[in-house]
């Protein structure tokens, strides 16, 4: 099919409804306010519902219930409106409930800014919110990816009844690309035996409930959701590597940085310096094990974020100290340039201190 | 031999947690029978709220969701968007309801959605042990405010009923309450009348009910009904303040 030139949340949002979402519960926060007004004019035309919710709280609530009654709910938002999404994301890990989460994320702390920033890696990927859960996290590094993520986002979720959060920044969310969103993308649904719909005086009634008052119970509930956790470390662990195995130095980034990155690896080729990248994809699960095929003589990392290093801490995880680790970041809504990153890569390979 | 009173089909065989002389489980019998008599307890979904009542989805015997403090009416929005010929209702306190809850009760009842809320208030706080709540009375004594609430430190107590009964989107409110049969009995009609408001499909429905804590409040259960009595109805006056049709 023929591309079309479409901003990424509205992308974002086309492919959620082709990869089946039917309800979207939302709250106006930039840079992200694309998405739930394409959504409030295509939902209908689809026969789902768009709300605008009145907070990002009654949001994610709203998901809770429409995802606890078998739909396929989603709701985005940017930075502080994700926390304040935490309390409501807890409780839909606890309930085992398949939605889809999007954050066109923001500088911070605080009200901080609209500009693009990648500040949210911990409250993603680290829980916002309070217990033993996790998130599947995707970052993708342009709008195709993003495309792709989105419409396979409900199947991944209810495979695992675990939600899929989006991790987009605002220059995702915001910039224009040529996508191609597949009509034909069919979509795996899987067997919903535990929804709330009424028991039409038939079954048991089905309860979707968050509290454990007895611990051994609430311990055995963590142990099933921790084994479901490691399934997905198994099965969806998601990165790209280039040159990983004969290079000087590599460089470690995700989302828009990667592509930034990808820049500065070509002015660094041009002074002789070979830089692999190895870009996650997927934030949890990380790709630990990717690690294990850098050249193991090679002078270091580099991490390159749009924060003061928060991925960074990831990084030195998979390193497991076998190289040494270099961090270079501009936050608060500054990009950094392909230049700032390759100079910082010439001196790693050149044995210079960062 | 005819039988003239049964355990409803409305509530499970489940033993409730609530305290000796606690009207909670009075107000959930009443919860049950209405669904039963108006034939949708297989069409009902609830919500539970966080409190005295959050273990409720153990007790009815309809599908239940458990949601977080306050927030069962933006659940129970989620519910009803999704499945808008269901019977959906939250069954909340005044602490999740009036304190933590006021944004999602208010928009909810602003939105006109079509769910019914049962708000049990009895002027405490009583999961978490006797504190002090929005609608705790002038000179009542709670675990936050032991020589008695006065209006210069926490204002005076919310009146929800009221206060919702000014949007359009609610069209039936009243405030009931459980402390004698003949109370008991308009409380049971003003919550067939609350679901027969989101079977007609128009609007929010609302029932307050004002209910006894005996336990927290530190007094015998007759005492404590003479004390709603005497303290709570003046205060909080029974009665329908939006009825649609009517």
């Amino acid at each position: 099919m023929a591309k079309l030139l479409m901003k990424g949340n509205e992308a974002i949002a086309e492919a959620a409804i082709r990869g089946g979402c039917r309800y979207f519960f939302g709250y106006p926060i930039t840079p992200q306010n694309e998405l739930p007004e394409y959504m409030s004019v295509r939902l209908g035309e689809v026969g789902g519902v768009f709300l605008q919710a009145e907070s990002e709280i009654g949001a994610i609530n709203m998901v809770y219930g429409a995802a606890a009654s078998g739909a396929r709910a989603m709701t985005s938002s940017s930075s502080p409106g994700i926390a304040l999404k935490q309390e409501g994301i807890s409780y839909i890990c606890a309930a085992q409930l398949p939605c889809v989460i999007v954050n066109i994320s923001r500088g911070g702390p605080g009200l901080g800014g609209i500009q693009p920033a990648q500040s949210d890696y911990f409250q993603a990927t680290r829980g916002g919110g309070n217990g033993d859960y996790r998130l599947i996290v995707y970052a993708p590094a342009n709008l195709q990816e993003a495309v792709d993520i989105t419409l396979e986002a409900f199947d991944i979720s209810e495979k695992y009844r675990v939600p899929v959060f989006i991790a987009g920044d605002g220059m995702i969310g915001q910039m224009m690309e040529p996508v191609e969103i597949p009509e034909g993308f069919v979509s795996q649904s899987a067997e919903k035996d535990w929804t709330t719909t009424g028991t039409k005086g038939q079954r048991a009634p089905n309860i979707i409930n968050t509290l454990y008052l007895d611990p051994l119970k609430l311990e055995e509930h963590n142990i099933k959701l921790d084994n479901v956790y490691k399934l997905i470390e198994a099965n969806e662990t998601r990165y790209e590597a280039d040159s990983l195995e004969d290079c000087d130095v590599v460089c470690a980034a995700y989302g828009m940085t990667s592509r930034i990155a990808r820049s500065s690896i070509k002015i660094a080729a041009s002074s002789g310096v070979k830089v692999g990248m190895l870009r996650p994809v997927s934030l949890w699960p990380f790709p630990y094990g990717a690690f294990d095929k850098i050249n193991p003589k090679a002078k270091g990392i580099l991490c390159a974020e749009m924060s003061m290093g928060q991925m960074l801490d990831d990084v030195k995880i998979g390193s497991k100290g076998r190289w040494p680790i270099h961090f270079y970041g501009r936050s608060g809504g500054m990009v950094p340039t392909p230049d700032e990153i390759a100079e910082q890569l010439i001196k790693i390979a050149e044995g210079k201190s960062v | 031999m005819s039988i003239i009173y049964e355990r409803t089909n409305g509530l499970t065989k489940t033993s409730t947690h609530y305290c000796p002389g606690c009207t909670h489980g009075l107000v959930h019998k009443l919860v049950g029978e209405c669904l039963v008599e108006l034939g949708v307890l297989g069409e009902a979904i609830g919500v539970a709220p966080v409190g005295c009542g959050v273990m409720a989805y153990n007790y009815f015997n309809c599908d239940m969701q458990q949601s977080a403090h306050g927030r069962a009416p933006a659940v129970a929005t989620g519910i009803k968007r999704v499945l808008p010929d269901k019977v959906v209702f939250t069954y909340q306190g005044d602490g999740d309801l009036a304190s933590i809850g006021t944004n999602e009760i208010i928009h909810a009842a602003h939105r006109g959605e079509k769910i019914t809320t049962i708000f049990v208030n009895n002027a405490i706080y009583g999961m978490t042990g006797g504190q002090m709540a929005p609608t705790t009375l002038i000179g009542q004594r709670t675990t936050t405010s032991k020589s008695g609430r006065t209006v210069e430190h926490s204002g005076s107590p919310i009146r929800v009923s009221e206060m919702l009964a000014t949007l359009d989107g609610a069209r039936f409110i009243e405030r009931v309450a459980v402390n004698n049969p003949v109370n008991v009995r308009r409380a049971k009609r003003a919550i067939k009348r609350a679901f027969e408001t989101q079977l007609a499909g128009e609007g929010f429905a609302m029932v307050e009910v004002l209910s006894s804590c005996p336990t927290n409040w530190g007094m015998e259960p007759l005492d404590a009904l003479k004390w709603l009595k005497e303290n709570m109805i003046p205060y909080y006056p029974l009665g329908n303040l939006r009825n649609w049709g009517v």
